[in-house]
Parts: C-alpha cells; structure tokens; sequence
C-alpha cells in the first residue's frame, strides 16, 4: 500500500456568495474516501462557514453547515480554526458549530474537531502538508 | 521543506495576496501570476506592505503576465524576481508543495 | 420520467431518483422498491429510515461504507456488514437504498 499522504482542503471564503465553499465540501467527502490523512483549514471568510444558526429556507439555498457535523463518520477529524481570523470578525468558539466525532480507539468517545490555532500555528499547519488544496 | 505559493488574484481586489503572505515561512517562494501581478508593482498603496510581509520569503512574478498587463519593467518593485512559464515549472517541481491561493 | 403512487405522479431523474425529495412517501417506498425488484422487509425498512434519519440531520447521503459502520452500531454486526448489506440491496446499499429512501445519489457515487 502506498503511502498515507497528508491532505490539507483551505477554505477561505464565506459560505453563500460562492460556490466555493460547497464545492470543498463536497470534495473532502469524495476524497475521504482515500483513506489519506485529511485536515479542513478555515480562516479569512472560511470562518463563515461554521457559524451555527444557518437559516436557508428563505434564501432558497441548501444549508450545507449541518454536514460539517458528519466529516467524523468520514474520518475527517480535524478542524483548524485560525483564531485572528475569527477575532477581526469579531466571532469567538462559542458562535461555531459544535463539531464532534466518536473516537473508535477509545470506546467512541466524543470528542471536538474543532482545533483553534493562531496565525502562525496555521502556516506551521499548512507547511506540514504533503498536499494542499485551496478553495 | 519549503512551499510555492501562487496568487492570482489583485491585491487591490481581495486580500488574498496579505492572507499568503501571513501564512508563509521563511524560505518559501511567493509567485504572483494573472492579476496578482499588480501586487509586485512599485509605487502604490499595497507596495511597502508587500514589501515588509515578503521580507522572509523569496517573491517572484510571471513576466508573461506582467508584459500582457503593460507593466513596464520598471514598475516591478525591487526583490521581485521575474520568471517566464519555465522559470514556474522549475519553481514548481522543485519544492515541497504548491499552495495556490484562490 | 415519473412514479406512479394510487394515480399521484411523482417526478424521478433518469436512474430513478425522485426530483423533490419533499415528495416521499412509504407508499412512494413501496412503489420504488417493485420498481427495483426489491422485496420489503423490516430490515431493508431500518436501513430506509436510517438514510432518511442521516439525511435529516446532515443534508447528505451517506457514502457506502459510513452506512455500513453506522447500522452495523445501531442494529449489530450481524445486519452492518458489506455482504448482508448487499444481499438486502443486491444494487449496492447507498445507492438503491438510498433512492428507495427518496434521497439523492450518495456523493462521490457515479
């Protein structure tokens, strides 16, 4: 078996106003299958993205934030959140999803995704990469 | 280990070519290609921020794009490097990953 | 290209899954499975909910194997694995149960 290559999917755009973000998502979720090492970044308007309280029926869009609740049942385990990022919007933890994914090694206990780093803790994130990917 | 970072985009548009710059590590490579090329002009409001957050990092800008732009090349900022499509590849086959900044 | 429940039609793409998914029904279930050659049992019914249940709260359909490590938690591993998962769903469990469920395609199925 080949290697297991470190996969980093970057997003840095607010979730509505483009396709992009959506189009992330769905890509982790077909790439998960891979069984590669793969980590989501979210900084700059990336941020956006997990905010709870996504409300799309009026807008007529599909609310795809629920889905970010089900990368751990895709082994999708680590989320990196850049905290000067959610600081200039003025966002802190407490205004994102609750993220969580059962940990089979140890009798599946819950455990966050979510991982708050700073600005050079996410380039050190980024340069630890095999392969990153930008949306 | 170090990275290739690419932006396209102006930095008068987006802050894209500031996020990069914020993200890199000493030693890694910033090219500006498409209309990121605007970022490595001398003399207007984004310069001596570029300058000062590309102080670690070795800078680069597509001539290609810069000629198709009617950059002169005195309009390119000091510590930028201009390289053509062979010059990129190189760059790109010869660093650890290649983050392109959308 | 439509189902056909007690003389309501119910619009579905060309591989047979529904267009609205709003328009489900355990008689639209029942007319799909026909459709599908598929015979109904409580089981292939637990796997259908659970897809629906999945759907509801993450706005996705599972892929294959998420499915199968999910039942074989919530019904045992006798139920959650690749051959028994196969036999009930013969077309493959995301997909044919999933369009039975009235949800779409499974991402990253092609």
């Amino acid at each position: 078996m080949s290697k297991v290559k470190k996969f980093l999917y970057v997003n840095r755009k607010a979730p509505y106003g483009t396709i992009y973000a959506q189009e992330a998502l769905e890509v982790v979720l077909i790439g998960a299958a891979f069984d590669q090492d793969v980590s989501l970044a979210f900084l700059d308007d990336g941020v956006f993205q997990l905010t709870k309280g996504q409300d799309t029926k009026e807008a007529g869009l599909k609310n795809f934030s629920p889905t970010f609740r089900a990368l751990g049942d895709y082994e999708v385990t680590k989320l990196y959140v850049e905290q000067e990022s959610l600081d200039e919007r003025g966002l802190t933890l407490d205004d994102l999803q609750d993220i969580q994914y059962e940990d089979e090694d140890d009798d599946y206990a819950e455990k966050p995704s979510i991982i708050v780093v700073s600005r050079a803790g996410m380039a050190d994130v980024m340069a630890d990469q095999d392969v990153v990917l930008s949306f | 280990m170090s990275t290739l970072h690419t932006v396209n985009k102006s930095p008068f548009q987006n802050q894209t070519l500031i996020s990069c710059l914020g993200h890199t590590k000493a030693g890694d490579s910033v090219l500006l290609i498409e209309d990121g090329v605007y970022g490595a002009m001398s003399g207007n409001a984004m310069s001596e921020v570029v300058a000062s957050m590309g102080a670690n990092v070795k800078l680069f800008v597509l001539g290609p794009d810069v000629a198709a732009r009617g950059i002169d090349a005195a309009r390119v900022a000091e510590g930028f490097t201009q390289v053509d499509y062979e010059g990129f590849v190189d760059m790109a086959a010869s660093c650890d990953r290649v983050q392109n900044w959308l | 290209m439509a189902y056909d429940v007690n003389g309501t039609t119910v619009e579905h793409d060309e591989e047979g899954y529904i267009t609205n998914l709003s328009e489900w029904t355990k008689e639209l279930a029942d007319v799909i499975s026909k459709a599908e050659d598929i015979d109904m049992g409580e089981e292939h019914w637990a796997v259908v909910n659970f897809l629906r249940d999945y759907y509801e709260e993450y706005q996705i359909a599972p892929a294959v194997r998420v499915l199968i490590k999910s039942i074989k938690k919530s019904m045992g591993p006798e139920v959650g694995n690749n051959k028994y998962m196969y036999e009930l769903f013969p077309y493959g469990p995301a997909k044919q149960a999933c369009k039975i469920a009235g949800l779409p395609k499974p991402t990253g199925c092609v």
